[in-house]
This record gives structure tokens, sequence and C-alpha cells, in this order.
């Protein structure tokens, strides 16, 4: 077996990054820059190499007479390079959590290794590959999320985050090995082609139940109900730059999978997929969204209404509950609406997450009451985050949001699925509830008695990283076809 | 480009720029702001009356725009710049441009509280984007975008700017429109997917669209504008946003925010869907008449001014909705001025009844008294806007309450007209009453500053001679709207 290395340049680039992280932080020991620079260097190096090597077509390397574990294409270079923009997000969020005492060379070591598990996640082309470059990208992630030194809902966190993590896995795994027995791949080609002759299966019901078990496995990296409470403990306990790289790269990471399973391995049996992916959307989407209505804590805030865009991001697979939406051309349409509406969301979200990070420094988000007066205090953070939040909740002046809510919409009601669209819709209201009293908070005036409080230090990494994907936000809300064409990119095979 | 698509344009970005150029003032230097920002407002209003000038329309379709610009934008999304202006539109155009023109003007006089007065004419400028956007687009996608862009600008300029209860109306307001809209993207989507265009001149007529698409998103969109008109019984955001909204709010919301609900029925839901609406014909008809009839036994037990002026709305714009449902050219025409007509007097109402607050600190009927003796001018300035409000022939109110009845008794609702009929002298009631707690009776407490402002007559003084006009020559907009409303009547029978 003869091994493409040139398919494999992207992953390099990111396991290199951490192993340098790791050796820059020997020879400068205590030093921050450094360490932060070639992370950045490194990240900014896999998002080309991804780019490079992409956009040259299909290279498939691993390849076995069942089929090839790994290609390089455009779907993989797209999941690449967004994954390297929410790296170097996530790092310069990082300043003021490294100011305060994270050791740095461990902290971008791991950092850059989550990058190279997403990196290979979107070249993994069977399930085994699929799992172990999902378990690269959450694997350190453990570690970060308690690296908040002596404090107890940080490795309490930690410890929900790994024992959800693990049961997960473990039904991901189990769903894989019931497919595998049944038909004897782990291959998506040859899944797809052995599925797709349902007379010759041993057991139908064993190939459901696999497939069952196979998406509410990977539903957990969505934070998709039933799997969906470890999200709000994990991200309030972790360091706020990690809780914002947890929700965006965790959760695209997830989204990809979800869509290169359902889409590339289980295409005959969407039949099962759908119904199975319509309920999770709908359910995940409105308990997220009610029970944040309730959250007087801002992560948990935030992180609940990640439980909801979970929802809408997984809607547009809902579609193939019916049989008009299983056919080719919808398929492509509802794959891209999701990879696109996950495209936005990460940049909003990361965006709300800069702004909690710029507004409350190296501490925990607290509660919503103690941002009163942010308004006056920093009013560009305040802008930042209002613009965020509005395109979370799909209005303008969040463009962004609004593109992302008229592309799911678009793409339910071209599969035919009207009841689903009306769901979303109606839960977009509830959305706004909250997001609402979030903003209305922001700009109430602050406490004129009492201690006054001083804005904490922000360092220029940290609103340059802020400005940049603010303005990233407003681009592309003005210009979404940018983000609908590289959706289409990665949806097409 | 030529100057009708150059005046397009500017009546979209004139506005936005001065609303940029008005809240990136700083703070000290708030008149500056505001200045700029009226200036921008002046300079929309000019180009929206030389949108008036114009050949003979060309096409044959049922939109004969006369002016016409058709960009793409967001190609994945069917978005098409597209903006227009015809005989239905531009009345409204041009009311919106003046509008905004008089409350911008009327900040630079006086701020509410809490002040910086330059931030509420940036949120007024930017509303105007979104109401003239609405009235202008010709692409349904477009439509909804403009649609939405109202929503959080106008939740801000109630939250901050409002009365006591302000909070809770502003919410209110936000999550019933917001209701409302998000019905209309479903059934934008709905047309959009069916029909496969979201060019409105193209979909006007139902382009062949199904008749059971066409219900289905009749009963969408008619309850997406039912909700922003607002047609009982989905009113009930109504009264409170305009009690509690400042009296610029009140203007802006009762002159022409709730005309992109009618204009919407008329132009989108009739039009796109002609089919639905002969179906829900009847049932709009009589919710329309329980408007006007609710609305009016409502306001006779008021006993606050501006919830009995806010009432009223939802009794006239049932006059409004009455002359839509039944679907005739002359239906149509009463709906064209009674919205026109409307925006003038309730905005002119509002104005007034803002003005007496100010003076008097109450908004109370039985705590005001003896206006006629206390303050002269005011008190007569009252009189005639109730008066023309209460549909005296003459005035401006006339026209479009006595031909909606005309239509519907054409139409064979003769039981509707009758009722209809009888809801319009409830309006002379409760004006009558209204005029006789406030402006005669014993003087119950000397005024503030009894006498006018030449900032308020300024600003009044458009509303008063457009009333009296437009009662005396209602040709002015009829004629306007004529070719356009025979031409929709067509495709609709």
């Amino acid at each position: 077996m003869t091994i493409d290395q040139v398919a494999l340049l992207p992953a390099y680039a990111a396991a290199l990054t951490a192993v340098t992280a790791l050796v820059t932080d020997l020879l400068v020991p205590g030093r921050r820059g450094p360490v932060l620079v070639v992370t950045a260097l490194g990240s900014a190096a896999t998002a080309v190499a991804a780019w490079v090597v992409g956009g040259q077509g299909t290279r498939q390397t691993f390849c076995s007479p069942a089929g090839c574990s790994y290609a390089a294409d455009h779907t993989s270079a797209v999941v690449a390079v967004v994954f390297a923009l929410l790296t170097l997000g996530a790092l310069a969020f990082s300043v003021p959590a490294l100011r305060g005492g994270t050791p740095p060379g461990e902290y971008c070591f791991l950092l850059a290794c989550s990058l190279t598990g997403g990196v290979a996640l979107g070249a993994a082309r069977d399930l085994l590959t699929v799992v172990i470059a999902l378990e690269t990208l959450t694997l350190p992630l453990y570690a970060l999320v308690g690296l908040r030194r002596r404090v107890v809902a940080s490795a309490e966190a930690a410890v929900t985050f790994f024992v959800v993590s693990v049961v997960s896995t473990a039904v991901t795994l189990l769903g894989a090995a019931l497919l595998y027995a049944s038909t004897g791949a782990v291959h998506f080609g040859r899944l797809a082609s052995v599925l797709a002759d349902r007379g010759a299966l041993v057991s139908p019901p064993l190939v459901t139940v696999g497939v069952v078990l196979v998406l509410i496995g990977l539903g957990f990296k969505v934070a998709a109900v039933p799997l969906h409470a470890w999200a709000p403990p994990t991200y309030d306990g972790a360091p706020l730059p990690v809780a914002a790289y947890l929700s965006t790269a965790s959760k695209f990471g997830g989204v990809v999978a979800v869509l290169l399973v359902t889409v590339q391995a289980l295409r005959p049996w969407l039949d099962v997929a759908g119904p199975v992916l319509a309920v999770l959307a709908a359910l995940t989407m409105t308990v997220g969204n009610l029970v944040a209505l309730r959250q007087r804590r801002m992560v948990r805030l935030l992180a609940w209404s990640s439980v909801a865009q979970a929802g809408y991001i997984l809607a547009p697979l809902g579609a193939f509950a019916v049989a008009a939406g299983r056919s080719e051309a919808v398929l492509r349409l509802a794959v891209a609406a999701a990879v696109a509406y996950a495209v936005f969301f990460v940049f909003l979200e990361l965006a709300a997450f800069g702004a909690v990070i710029a507004l409350r420094g190296d501490t925990d988000g607290g509660e919503i009451s103690e941002y009163r007066g942010a308004g006056r205090r920093a009013p560009w953070v305040a802008g930042a985050f209002t613009l965020a939040l509005a395109g979370l909740a799909g209005l303008p002046p969040g463009l962004a949001g609004l593109f992302a809510k008229v592309t799911i919409v678009r793409a339910l009601l071209a599969g035919g699925a009207a009841w689903l669209a009306v769901v979303v819709a109606l839960n977009a209201v509830v959305g706004l509830a909250y997001y609402l009293r979030v903003v209305a908070v922001l700009f109430s005036p602050g406490p004129s008695d009492g201690p006054a409080t001083v804005a904490p230090p922000r360092p220029w990494p940290l609103a340059v990283g802020l400005a940049a994907v603010t303005l990233a936000g407003l681009v592309i809300g003005v210009a979404p076809q940018l983000v609908l064409d590289a959706a289409e990119l990665a949806a097409g095979r | 480009m030529n100057s009708g698509q150059a005046l397009l344009v500017a009546t979209l970005a004139l506005p936005a720029v001065g609303a940029f150029a008005a809240a990136a003032v700083p703070a000290r230097l708030d008149r500056a702001g505001r200045i700029a920002g009226t200036v921008a407002a002046a300079l929309t209003f000019v180009a929206s009356l030389l949108l008036l000038s114009h050949g003979t329309p060309g096409g044959t379709g049922p939109i004969r725009p006369w002016h016409e610009l058709n960009q793409p934008w967001v190609p994945g999304l069917a978005l098409r710049f597209h903006l227009g202006v015809d005989g239905v539109s531009y009345p409204l155009v041009a009311l919106t441009a003046l509008l905004t023109l008089l409350c911008c003007g009327y900040t630079l006089w006086k701020v509410p509280e809490p002040g910086r007065g330059r931030l509420l004419v940036a949120l007024l400028l930017v509303i105007e984007v979104g109401i003239l956007g609405v009235f202008e687009a010709l692409d349904l996608v477009l439509f909804f975008v403009f649609f939405e862009i109202v929503l959080l600008p106008m939740y801000a300029v109630i939250a901050v700017w409002g009365g006591e209860e302000r909070r809770r109306a502003a919410r209110k307001f936000v999550l019933y429109t917001l209701f409302g809209s998000v019905l209309l993207l479903v059934g934008v989507f709905v047309v959009v997917s069916k029909a496969g265009t979201a060019d409105l001149i193209a979909l006007t007529g139902g382009a062949g669209l199904p008749r059971g698409a066409q219900l289905f998103a009749f009963t969408l969109l008619a309850l997406a504008f039912a909700v922003k008109s607002p047609l009982w019984p989905l009113h009930t955001w109504l009264p409170d946003a305009h009690t509690e909204a400042p009296t610029v709010g009140s203007v802006i919301l009762a002159g022409v925010l709730l005309k992109m609900g009618t204009y919407g029925l008329l132009r989108v839901g009739v039009g796109v869907a002609p089919e639905g609406a002969r179906w829900a014909a009847p049932v709009l008809g009589a919710l329309a008449v329980a408007a006007i009839v609710i609305g009016g036994l409502v306001c006779l037990a008021q006993t606050e001014l501006k919830r009995l002026i806010a009432y009223s709305s939802v009794g006239h714009m049932g006059f409004v909705l009455l002359g839509i449902a039944t679907l005739t050219a002359t239906g149509a025409q009463a709906a064209l001025i009674g919205n026109i007509a409307h925006g003038v007097i309730t905005g002119l109402l509002f104005f007034l009844a803002g003005a007496i607050k100010d003076r008097a600190h109450t908004g109370l009927l039985p705590e005001l008294g003896g206006l006629r003796e206390t303050a002269p001018a005011l008190a007569g300035l009252l009189g005639y806007a109730a008066i023309a409000s209460l549909g005296l022939p003459g005035l401006a109110g006339f026209w479009g309450e006595a031909f909606a009845v005309v239509a519907a008794l054409r139409r064979g609702w003769t039981g509707l007209a009758v009722v209809a009929a009888l809801g319009a002298a409830l309006a002379a009631a409760y004006f009558l009453r209204l005029l006789r707690q406030v402006t005669h009776g014993p003087a119950l407490k000397p005024l503030a500053q009894p006498r006018l402002a030449g900032a308020e007559l300024l600003s009044w003084g458009p509303l008063v001679v457009l009333a009296l006009v437009l009662g005396l020559v209602p040709a002015a907009v009829l004629n306007l709207s004529a070719d356009a409303v025979r031409a929709l009547a067509e495709v609709v029978r």
C-alpha cells in the first residue's frame, strides 16, 4: 500500500504545529509570545496547505480493495480551513487566560492537537477513521476544560465532559459495530453499496439500530438532545476561550461527522436516518431554546442557545424524512444548507464569546446581571456583542444570521418538510426573547454606587481577534454567497 | 444606471449614510449628529419627490414599475436586489420619507428622556431604510429582508426612549412582530420553492402555483401581515407599543410601520396567491369588520389619550383591510388612500398627544380638561385632527372609509358593509367624547407651555395641510395608483 504523503500534508502541518508549540515552550520557557506566534503561524500554514492540496482535485490514500479511508478534496479543504480559522480565533481570545497563569506551552499544544483531529476528520472516509479523528479532536479538550487550576467548577466540568464523551463514543462504536456485522464494511462507499440492496441484508432491523446508535452518538459532539446536558456545565466551568472553542470547533466537528456518515455511508437508509435526524433537530432546538429562557449565568445561556443552534444546523437534514427530500438535488441543497448554517453560526458564536472574554478577562462568564452598564463602559465591545447576538437570533443588523435562517428554511421547504420549517420559525421567536434579555442588560444603566467596576485589560491580540471575527460576520452578512459557495463546494462530490 | 435607478438607490442609501453619520458623532456634539441625520432625511424626502417624474411605464405585466433596478445579490438564495416603485407603492414611499423627516426635525427641537438624540435619529433613519425597502422591493426575498430590518431598531426606540412600561411594551412588540415575520419567511419560501422564482412581477397573478400551495402560502402570509397591520385578534401588541413609545416612535409606528402589513397583504398576499385570497376573503372581511367595531367599542372605554388613539388605529386599519378583502379595484383604491390618510392623520394625532402629555405631565383623560382655555391653538389642532380621523367629508379620513364600505356593498357583503358603517359612527362617538373631555370642560390646571413652539408648527404643518388637501382632492393619490390597481385587480379576478 503506497501512501500519498501530499494528501496528508495538512494533517502533518497541524501535528507539527503542536510539536513546535511544545518545543518552543521548552526553548523559551515562561514566555507566552513566541508560543502563541508559532501556533498561530502553524494554524495559518495548515489552512493554506489544506486549501492548496484540496484545490487540486481529489487525492485518496490509505486505500484497500474495499475503498479509501482518507481523501483530500474540496470537502476536506473547506473543513480544515474552518478549523484552522477557529483555532486562530481561540488563540487570540486565549491571551487573557494565558496572562492569568495558564501554562502556554501545554495550552497551545493541546489546541493544535485538537486542530489535527479536525483536519483529519474532514478527510476521513470510513467509520473508524471518523471516530478516531473525532476523538483526536475531543481528547485534548478534556485537559483544556480542566485547565483552570484550583477551580472546582473546572474540574467538575472536565469530568462531566469526559464521562459523557466516553459514553457517546461507546454508543457510536456500538452502532458502527452493528453496521459492520450486518454489512462487513466500514468504508463509506462500500457501506452505501451494500446497504442499498436491502433484500441481501441479514437483518435489516439490526442495521436500523446501528444507524440510530451512530447518529445519536455523533449527536453528542453537536450537543444535540438527548446527549446535550454536558454542554452547559462544561462550558461554564471551562476557561472562556476553551468554551468558545468547544461551542464552535467541537460542534462543527460533530456536524461534519454527522454529514459525512449520513450522506456518504447511510445514503440508502435515509428513510431511517431522516426521521431520526428530524426528531433530533426538532427536540434539540425546542429544548435548547426553552431552557435558555430561564438561564441566569451568561455562559450557560450561551451554552443552551448553542444547543438550540445545533438543532437548526441539523434541521435541513430532517428534510430526508420526506420522500421528496431524498432526491439528489434536494439532498445537495440540504447538506449545503447545514454546512452553510454551521459556518455562519461558528463565526457569530465565536464573536459572542470573544465579546464575553473582552468584557470579563480571565474570570468566568458570571451572572448576566453583572453585565449591566457594559454599553457605557465598553461601547465597542458591547456593540460587537449585540451584533453577534442579533445574528444568533437571526435578525438584522446581524444579517449573517438572517441569511443563515433563510438558508435552512429554504432547504426545508424545497424538500417538502414544511412542518419542520414552521418549527424552526417558531423557535426563532423563542430564541429572540433571551437574546434580547442579554442585550437589554448590556445597555441598561450600570450600578451607580458600589465599587467602581474596573474594565479588564484588553490585550491587542484579543481586540484584533474580536474585530476580525466581527468584521468577518459583517462581510458574510453582506455577501452570504461566499459562505454558500464554500458550503456547496464542501457538499459537492 | 439611469436617473430613476439612482434615485431608488438614493432613497435607501441616504438614510443609511445619515444613520451612520449621526451615530458616529461623539456625544458632546449630539446636536450636530441630529442635524446630520435630519439633513439626510431631508435629502431622502427630496429623492422620493423626484421619483414622481416618470415616463410611460413599459411592460404589460401586472406590476409596471415607473423606475426599476434589478441586480443579482445572493444567487444561492434566489435573492436579487430588485427595486421599483409604481402607483401602489409611491404614495407610501413619499409618506414614509415625509414622516421620517418631520420626526427627525422634531427631534432637533426636543429629545425625549434619556437624551442621546443623535442615536434616536440614527435609529429612525435605519427604520426608514427598512420601510422604504419594503415598499420598493420587487423581489420576495428582498421584501422579507427589509421587513426584518425594522424590528430591532424599533425595539430600541421603544425600550430606550419610551414611557414607564417601555421594556415590557418593547418586548411584546418585537416578539409579536417577529412571530409575524417568521411566518412570512416560511410563506415566502413556500412560494419561491414552488414557483422557482422570487420575482414579484413574475409571481403576481399566481404564476401557475397549484391551488394547495396558494392556500397554504396565503394563510401564512395573511397571518404574517395581520400581525403587522394589525388585524383583530392579533392586535394586542399595538396599544402597549404605541402608548409607551416616545412621540416620534408612535408617529412612525402608526404612520408608516403598520402600512407594511397592509401593503404586504395587497402586493404579496393577494398578488402572489390570488386563489388563496379569494378563498380567505370572507374571513378576512369579517375579521376586518370585527376590528372596526371592537376597536371602536374599546376606544369608548379608554381613559388614556395615547392608548385611545392607538386603539383607534385598530379600527381604521380595519377599514383598510376590509377594502383589500373585497379584492376589487375600488376596495384596493380605498385601502391605499385609507393608508395614506391614516398615516397623515394619526401621525398628527400622536404628535399632538405627545405635546399635550409633555405639557400636562399626564395622559389620563379625567385629569386633562379645558385645553380650549389654557392652550387654544393646541385644542384647535386636536379638534381638527380628531374630526379628520372620524371621517368627516372634506378631510382625508373620509374617502378610504367611505369607499371601503362601497366596495363591500358592491361585493355583495351588505351585512358587513352596514356593520362597518355603524363602526364609523362609533369613531365619531369616541372622538367627540375625547374632545369633550380634553378641550372642553373646566380647566383643571395650567399648562407648562401653552403656546406652540415654532418647531412644532413646522413639523405638524405639512400634516395639517395634507389632511385637508387629500380630503378635497383625493384624486391626487387616486390618479397615481389607478392604473396599477386596475392591473392588479384584473389578475386577481
